[in-house]
């Protein structure tokens, strides 16, 4: 079982870090939503892997699974939860008021010096596309 | 054992519940409440930190369990003066808020206010690692809320930045946590420092990578170089009385360091003893050359400040970086010296930049502002005081922390950097003191002088008040240089001394209720 749980984990980090460097806000918060299931899956790992022994004091029981590492993954999911959510807003906030989804902020505001609306999106094309179909 | 010790975590917290249910009273009454709130948590701090003078570690176990199985708080002297640094900042940040009506631009600025108090006290007291991490996240989502206070564009670009980077830092600290939990079976900074004393060798690769990671994240938090790019364009977009609060935010980081790193891997640790020193020490010396160009490039007043502040944090790390008593006294001193006038460089940059009108904090020659004597004496204060020229508490931070380095084999490289770097701010702020305040455009026309009338608004006294109070504390820290660096060396001396922190946490009794 181990070889699978760390192959599940390294699968998860590593598509997590390059959603995360990705250029648009969709993945980016995608790319985190996976590492902290990566790191929660990790977290519950290091109390050792056991099966069918209880983490609360039973008289019955002949050994004990780690009660510890359970609880930090509770805590880890909730706090990944509330972020993700405050991610999504925020990059919904930004969406709107950038006028787009870059995660460096091309900026095209009538306030600000106009950057010319030049190539540099072109590569990037197919991935909006992508994303926008993910967010429907 | 007093419940004293755990009030800086919990005053914040009710306040800040307090002022949630007050807001349907309106906002004078949500201001008095967290004026109050913030005033007596700079009483009880300073109570703390005449309390912890004794050097007796305060053990605070949660729950009454026992210290490597519950949670503790600890109050020593070095949580004691952090406490009260945060405490007389947010006073003051708070005082200009509520002068300048910032927190009329949005909702809930109060609340927020409290909750950031609340996770910064919770980080500086706790004594448990995951207990830091939990704190840390409530800190960073009240700052995330504050930074965003009062939307604009720029604003929520640099906000989205500072997010995504301290979530990924979030999902390396649990990273680092766990592989420390997986190896050592503890997550109680002095019982980890207690195992690793006796760790076996094989084990020791893996914890001292864990250890690197963790430095990492600390790293990201106090913005040292290659993870401070977040930094200049979060301080500069907020508004100001938030990125005077920020300026402890970074301090968190490096205190993180001092306290976590410093205790596991002390000089208990053996073979694995101050292992990452020479990382901060090497990391410190780039960011300051980095923040010095940065300074010298910045393209307007709040820009160069965060540069400024990103030169503090790295002459910090510098000093955290050489790794002895005396160099931990010295940073300490600086650390005092550097939050609070980097804060009031904050503050006076925005009353500078509302003073100048259309031409805010650029650097173009505008009109004379109102009050400019008054105004660029405290620039020229200021200035004198950040960039470490004598009379003021920086330059005597500085020559203390080139003092600590002499000993040091890289001590040629230190002193020419942090000379040089010096140098090179003092003619970047002289630059920016001459623009703003001499090569201002005459207004001789009449015309101009009405324009220049409707523009540029003469401030309130209350928020220049806010700021010659946070600027007061360099004289002082001169004036009493002696009792506080023989305080700052005692603070020093205790942090060094691992072996009586671990007894003392471990040591502590739970509090027994059927003894008579």
């Amino acid at each position: 079982m181990e070889w699978l749980i760390a192959l599940v984990i390294g699968v998860l980090t590593s598509t997590g870090v390059y959603l995360t460097l990705r250029a648009r806000t969709f993945p980016v918060v995608l790319g985190l939503t996976l590492l902290a299931y990566g790191v929660n899956v990790f977290l519950f790992a290091m109390g050792r892997l056991t099966i069918g022994y209880p983490a609360v004091i039973d008289a019955a029981a002949e050994a004990y699974s780690d009660p510890l590492p359970q609880a930090l993954v509770l805590t880890a999911i909730v706090i990944a939860f509330g972020m993700t959510a405050f991610l999504i807003v925020l990059s919904l906030k930004v969406r709107h008021e950038l006028g787009n989804d870059h995660v460096d902020g091309l900026h095209q505001s009538n306030d600000e010096p106009t950057l010319q609306k030049n190539k540099q999106h072109k590569p990037s094309h197919s991935v909006s596309s992508n994303s926008e179909q993910g967010r429907n | 054992m007093s419940h004293l010790a755990a009030w800086p975590v919990f005053l914040p917290l009710i306040a800040g519940f307090i002022i949630l249910f007050a807001k349907a009273r309106g906002l004078p009454l949500q201001r008095v409440l967290n004026l109050l709130a913030t005033a007596g948590l700079m009483i009880l701090s300073i109570q703390l930190l005449i309390e912890s003078s004794s050097g007796e570690h305060q053990v605070y176990l949660l729950g009454n369990w026992q210290a490597p199985f519950g949670i503790i708080l600890l109050l020593d002297q070095l949580s004691a003066l952090m406490l009260t640094i945060t405490s007389v900042l947010a006073f003051a940040a708070l005082s200009y808020a509520i002068a300048t009506d910032t927190d009329k631009k949005g909702a809930h600025f109060h609340i927020l206010f409290q909750i950031l108090l609340f996770g910064l006290n919770g980080a500086f007291l706790t004594g448990d690692l995951f207990n830091l991490f939990v704190f840390f996240e409530v800190l960073l989502l009240a700052s995330y809320g504050l930074l965003l206070h009062g939307g604009g564009r720029l604003r929520t670009k640099a906000g989205l930045h500072y997010v995504v980077i301290n979530l990924l830092g979030a999902t390396l600290f649990l990273f680092a946590v766990g592989t420390l939990y997986g190896i050592l079976g503890t997550l109680n900074i002095a019982d980890m420092a207690a195992k690793v004393a006796v760790l076996p060798a094989e084990d020791r690769g893996i914890v001292a990578a864990a250890g690197l990671l963790l430095l990492l994240v600390f790293g990201i938090k106090a913005a040292m170089f290659p993870l401070y790019l977040w930094m200049p364009a979060a301080y500069t977009h907020t508004a100001a009385p938030v990125a005077a609060m920020f300026a402890i935010m970074t301090k968190v980081g490096l205190y993180a360091i001092i306290r976590v790193h410093g205790t596991i891997f002390g000089e208990t640790a053996g073979a694995m003893a101050h292992y990452y020193t020479q990382w901060i020490l090497g990391l410190g010396l780039l960011t300051l050359v980095l923040a010095a160009l940065g300074v010298m490039a910045a393209r307007g007043l709040r820009e160069q400040v965060a540069y400024l502040v990103l030169a503090s944090v790295a002459t910090l790390l510098i000093g955290v970086g050489l790794n002895t008593p005396l160099a931990l006294s010295a940073s300490l001193y600086y650390l005092i010296h550097s939050t609070m006038i980097a804060a009031g460089m904050f503050l006076l940059a925005d009353i500078i930049a509302s003073s100048r009108g259309p031409f805010s904090d650029r650097f173009e020659s505008g009109y004379a502002m109102p009050k400019a004597i008054l105004i660029g004496g405290m620039f020229m204060f200021g200035v004198i005081a950040i960039t470490g020229m004598p009379p003021l508490s920086g330059f005597f931070g500085k020559i203390l922390i080139l003092n600590a380095a002499l000993e040091h084999p890289w001590s040629g490289t230190i002193l020419t950097l942090v000379l040089l770097s010096g140098f090179i701010m003092i003619v970047s702020m002289a630059r920016t003191g001459t623009l703003l305040f001499y090569q201002v455009i005459p207004n001789t026309e009449s015309k101009n002088k009405t324009e220049t009338k409707a523009t540029t608004r003469p401030f309130k006294k209350i928020p220049r008040l806010a700021v010659i109070g946070l600027f007061i504390t360099s004289p002082l820290l001169v004036l009493f240089a002696q009792p506080i660096t023989t305080f700052t060396e005692s603070v020093a001396k205790q942090q060094f001394d691992t072996q009586r922190y671990i007894k003392a946490v471990l040591s502590q009794q739970p509090v027994n209720k059927e003894t008579p």
